[in-house]
């Protein structure tokens, strides 16, 4: 029961705290990239892979309790930062979960900003192409945010490292 | 670039009233095998188990994005930059975006690990009628006519007339599932809505005056999704159908005979299904099968089978997983002891399990709102103008419900099914 649900908190408890829901769109998609055993199901939108499945999910884990999301005000926009509640910590002592490799990729893709993991999140979406195909869909598809060279061959250099 | 019929054809529809044809292109679309498939895949799966009248197909809904797509295109026509190449690009896509859908596609999808949108791609660039027709406007149309339906086309304008979060394809099937499932809370002024678009840099703007039409159409969102989309008798249904899948695949993986071999199911099974094999399985096939395989050995199946095919529904109960979690457990080891499966006969089942679009406004770039164009020429993302919108985007509604069957319960006399009637607190 509730296992996906347990899966997105066990991602927010090895975070520590997300800051984001673009960026915690995006480190399950990557996560999900990576094979690990997500279920939410994404489509491509405008700020890339986004999946309205996991922020249902994370609104029925901040109903239940499981999850705070504090909204922070930045000045001209507001910021969601997301962690684990004392109740989350106990349900999921519920289930069984051994995801250890988990740990280190979710460490090292929270730590990126929200506008890079959009790139790679981007650049995993579109992996059926080469990688001159692909280069030039972000460029076409992503004019807007203007990605540099320098950050799409970072992007690769982090999936590789990542293992993607 | 576009040849004309001779003269224009329409289709008569209850929503719109006519579908008016005027291009060769749309019309053989329109007759190739793979659109013609979708008059044989209900729009709305299992509804028709709660609103009898929900039997309308995914055949129409196609047309009736089309058509809407056809009118926006008559009035964007109007503007400078909106050329016949957007024009024959977005109404193409309007009619083919569903065309990869299968039968009761949510539990299909789910169960068999499959992705509707990756069956569109394949029907539309794969070796189909469809992509014989489209080829005949360029050997790269039909790639550009799949890219807009994956929403990874450069154009985000012609994207946006597709999907956005005020599209053509919820605008059609809000109203036709309303009309269909005979509830009057669906409607919205759509002709008004259409008025006040205007094509922005990125996606479709909505004049400022256009504001209450567009709250008429959130609200419908928002009544549709629990009155119709999320109604907890259709949930039960779907709860069935999603378990028949789970277990005729069960029993394949442990090597069951069949009486009838399930040979449409076969790729299904194995996880590897092409587009040939995709393109045979309708509502008809999977009832044919539900129907026969009432008849099976296997008891869990023909049960199931047997519940979905009379209505003999599985009964509910609101569920909070924080406050029964111990009851589940008792529950789950009950259901084992009283000899009825809790993996096929004890579900939970979450307002996640079937996603819908509420209206975001998308904050932290989430995803893009819905703008509305103030007479000076600058934006305004809807809730803020909108206290309707504001009031019904901040509330966030879920919902958990628990799903057994009434039946087998009410009917033992064990110490534990008398322990499930006093935990489910029935009698």
């Amino acid at each position: 029961m509730l296992e996906d649900h347990a899966k997105v908190i066990a991602v927010l408890k090895e975070a520590g705290e997300v800051i984001g829901r673009k960026k915690l769109q995006k480190i399950i998609y990557i996560c999900k990239k990576l094979q690990f055993p997500f279920n939410e199901k994404y489509q491509f939108h405008f700020y890339g892979p986004y999946s309205e499945e996991l922020t249902l999910r994370v609104e029925e884990l901040c109903n239940l309790g499981l999850v705070t999301e504090v909204k922070e005000s930045k000045g001209g926009y507001y910021q969601y930062k997301y962690t684990v509640t004392e109740e989350g910590n106990e349900f999921l002592g519920h289930y069984d979960f051994q995801l250890p490799e988990l740990r280190q990729c979710i460490n090292e893709i929270n730590s990126q900003s929200s506008r890079f993991l959009e790139l790679v999140s981007t650049i995993l979406f579109f992996d059926r192409l080469t990688k001159e195909e692909v280069i030039e869909k972000v460029r076409t598809i992503k004019r807007k945010q203007n990605y540099s060279d320098d950050e799409i061959d970072q992007a690769y250099a982090f999936m590789k490292k990542l293992g993607c | 670039m576009l040849e004309r019929l001779n003269e224009e054809k329409v289709f008569k529809d209850p929503v719109h009233r006519y579908i008016h044809v005027r291009y060769r292109l749309i019309w053989d679309l329109i007759g190739t095998k793979e659109f013609q498939r979708l008059r044989r895949v209900r729009q709305l799966g299992t509804t028709y188990l709660t609103f009898h009248g929900a039997e309308h197909s995914r055949f129409s809904h196609s047309l009736g994005v089309y058509e809407i797509v056809r009118r926006i295109n008559e009035i964007f026509s109007q503007y400078e930059g909106w050329d016949e190449e957007n024009e024959l690009l977005s109404m193409c896509a309007a009619l083919l975006h569903d065309v990869g859908h299968g039968p009761f596609s949510h539990s299909f999808e789910k169960v068999f690990n499959l992705d509707h949108e990756d069956f569109t791609r394949m029907v539309i660039l794969g070796d189909t009628e469809i992509n014989e027709v489209l080829r005949r406007v360029s050997d790269d149309f039909p790639l550009q006519v799949a890219d807009v339906i994956a929403k990874t086309h450069n154009n985000k304008l012609v994207v946006s007339l597709i999907s956005s979060q005020i599209d053509a394809d919820r605008m059609d099937y809000l109203l036709r599932d309303a009309y269909f499932t005979g509830v009057s809370y669906g409607q919205f002024d759509i002709e008004r809505i259409l008025r006040v678009m205007r094509p922005g840099d990125d996606q479709i703007v909505i004049k400022q005056s256009g504001m209450h039409a567009v709250e008429d159409y959130i609200m419908s969102r928002y009544q549709m999704y629990w009155q119709i989309y999320f109604h907890p008798v259709t949930r039960s249904a779907e709860v069935i159908l999603s378990k028949i899948l789970h277990r005729a695949k069960q029993l394949f993986e442990q090597g069951y005979h069949f009486q009838h071999d399930p040979i449409h199911f076969y790729s299904l099974f194995k996880e590897d299904i092409r587009l040939e094999d995709f393109l045979k399985l309708d509502d008809s096939v999977v009832m044919f099968y539900f129907q026969i395989w009432q008849e099976e050995n296997d008891q869990i199946l023909s049960d199931l089978c047997e519940r979905f095919m009379n209505r003999r529904l599985f009964k509910y109960i609101e569920f909070n997983p924080m406050q029964q979690m111990n009851a589940w457990r008792e529950l789950y080891e009950s259901f084992h002891e009283a000899g009825i499966d809790p993996d096929y006969y004890l579900v939970v089942d979450s307002s996640s399990d079937l996603p819908y679009d509420f209206y975001r406004p998308g904050e932290e770039e989430e995803r893009l709102p819905i703008h509305l164009l103030k007479p000076g020429g600058d934006l305004r993302e809807l809730s803020r103008e909108s206290d309707v919108v504001e009031a019904i985007s901040g509330k966030k509604r879920t919902d958990h419900k628990l799903y057994f069957p009434a039946d087998f319960i009410l009917e033992g006399n064990t110490d534990a099914t008398r322990r499930i009637k006093s935990l489910l607190q029935i009698d």
